[in-house]
């Protein structure tokens, strides 16, 4: 009897994934799952949902595609080790701050370490190729093989048939003809698929799964650097950049205001490690100070927060300026006018 | 993230111990249960309370 072969799937909760791990249980491949979490995963924030997005599943992807495979997954703490691969991509980013080719890179090279570690015989991913503009495409998949240290031992269901062999079809493990050939954008073949195996819901196959292909989130990224001196941050930093309005009315402090209810209930867990203003006079916004204020810089950030206010036209707004020792600074502003919050604070 | 957090409990911890798990993010509803049933542990109770969002988890033999 044949030895039953272990493949790690890189789980990202998307289609392409679920559908890379069907093909290979079709197969008679054993899979478990590996999913990573850098802080910026789309796919872990489920903190402060906005009303917005009240309607779409509060779920982590990744694990609900494994439930749907009944397959086991193994999510990965890599925030520390991930920083070195967003200072430093040696392929450089893409069109914000995304270094796709060295992250795919570095995941594939953590997934070879847990393989080898657990005495699995391959990686499999649901890339395809053409789908994306850095790391999928034929000239860059087999730099992902070759920096990675995988070699051929990372296979590809979905476009395998567009690549050369793998060393699992080599020997037998998997069959060539029970792979795919799908390449460039179009979904309809994965879609395709997906009824073909039974899948009717699935994370929908649009956008991205990290923050930071998206260009405001780059840009307060960015700003934070350069508030720092520095290209560092920590868990909380890159978390508190997902939810909010940002605005940053001098160097040294910047407010983030609370957009609605959920993302009041978020912020307001970081009150011991940044001071707050709120308004007590009228229906307001929780608002964050990240920052040292002058007395003057005091004034103007209450006014500021006072226009998000449900007296932003009254002559006067009652708020409060808590430290974080808890210390109470009650304050009466006046709201700035709508033409005096300047275009250039907002991040 | 609260499921990693117990991912990590979890390991140093004997089939049958029952870890209850205090969250602050809501999506720990949803994905706890769903960690625990793929890696073969029990959901005792799932509550929310004063935006608290609290998991009891029997470990398993996985």
């Amino acid at each position: 009897m044949s030895k039953q072969r272990k493949a790690v799937a890189l789980i990202s909760g998307g289609l392409d994934s679920l559908l890379a791990v069907r093909v290979m249980q079709e197969q008679g491949i054993y899979v478990e799952g590996i999913n990573f979490f850098t802080g910026f995963c789309v796919e872990g924030h489920t903190h402060a949902i906005r009303k917005k997005d009240r309607n779409k599943p509060k779920r982590n992807n990744a694990l609900w595609c494994a439930e749907q495979l009944g397959i086991k997954l193994h999510i990965l703490d890599i925030i520390e080790e991930y920083k070195q691969v967003l200072f430093n991509p040696r392929y450089g980013y893409g069109a914000n701050l995304n270094p796709c080719l060295d992250c795919k890179i570095f995941m594939v090279k953590k997934a070879k370490e847990w393989m080898e570690a657990h005495d699995f015989d391959l990686i499999i991913t649901g890339e395809v190729i053409g789908q994306r503009p850095m790391s999928q495409r034929k000239d860059t998949m087999p730099v992902v093989q070759r920096d990675s240290g995988v070699t051929d031992r990372l296979l590809r269901p979905l476009c395998a048939r567009n690549l050369p062999e793998t060393l699992p079809e080599r020997e037998g493990w998997v069959k060539r003809d029970g792979l795919y050939d799908f390449s460039g954008r179009t979904r309809k073949p994965q879609m395709a698929l997906a009824k073909k195996f039974g899948f009717e819901d699935y994370a929908q196959p649009a956008g991205g799964c990290c923050f930071l292909t998206d260009k405001q989130y780059a840009v307060k990224l960015t700003d934070l650097w350069q508030s720092r001196g520095a290209r560092e941050y920590e868990l909380d930093d890159i978390m508190l950049l997902k939810v909010g309005r940002h605005i940053r009315p001098a160097p040294n402090y910047k407010l983030i205001v609370a957009r609605e209810e959920g993302e009041g209930k978020f912020l307001q867990g970081y009150k011991r490690q940044y001071p707050q203003l709120r308004v007590i006079s009228h229906g307001g916004p929780l608002t964050l100070v990240d920052g040292k204020l002058s007395a003057d810089d005091l004034q103007l950030a209450a006014r500021i927060v006072a226009r998000y206010c449900q007296g932003k036209m009254e002559p006067e707004v009652e708020m409060e300026y808590i430290d974080t020792s808890g210390h109470v600074q009650p304050m009466k502003v006046v709201p700035l006018g709508p033409m005096d919050v300047k275009p250039e604070w907002m991040l | 993230m609260p499921v990693i957090r117990v991912q990590d409990k979890v390991l140093q911890m004997h089939s049958g111990d029952v870890l209850e798990a205090v969250c602050t993010d809501p999506g720990a509803l949803n994905d706890i249960p769903a960690w625990s049933r793929i890696n073969g542990h029990e959901v005792l109770e799932t509550r929310s309370e004063d935006d608290l969002y609290y998991v009891v988890v029997r470990i398993g033999d996985g």
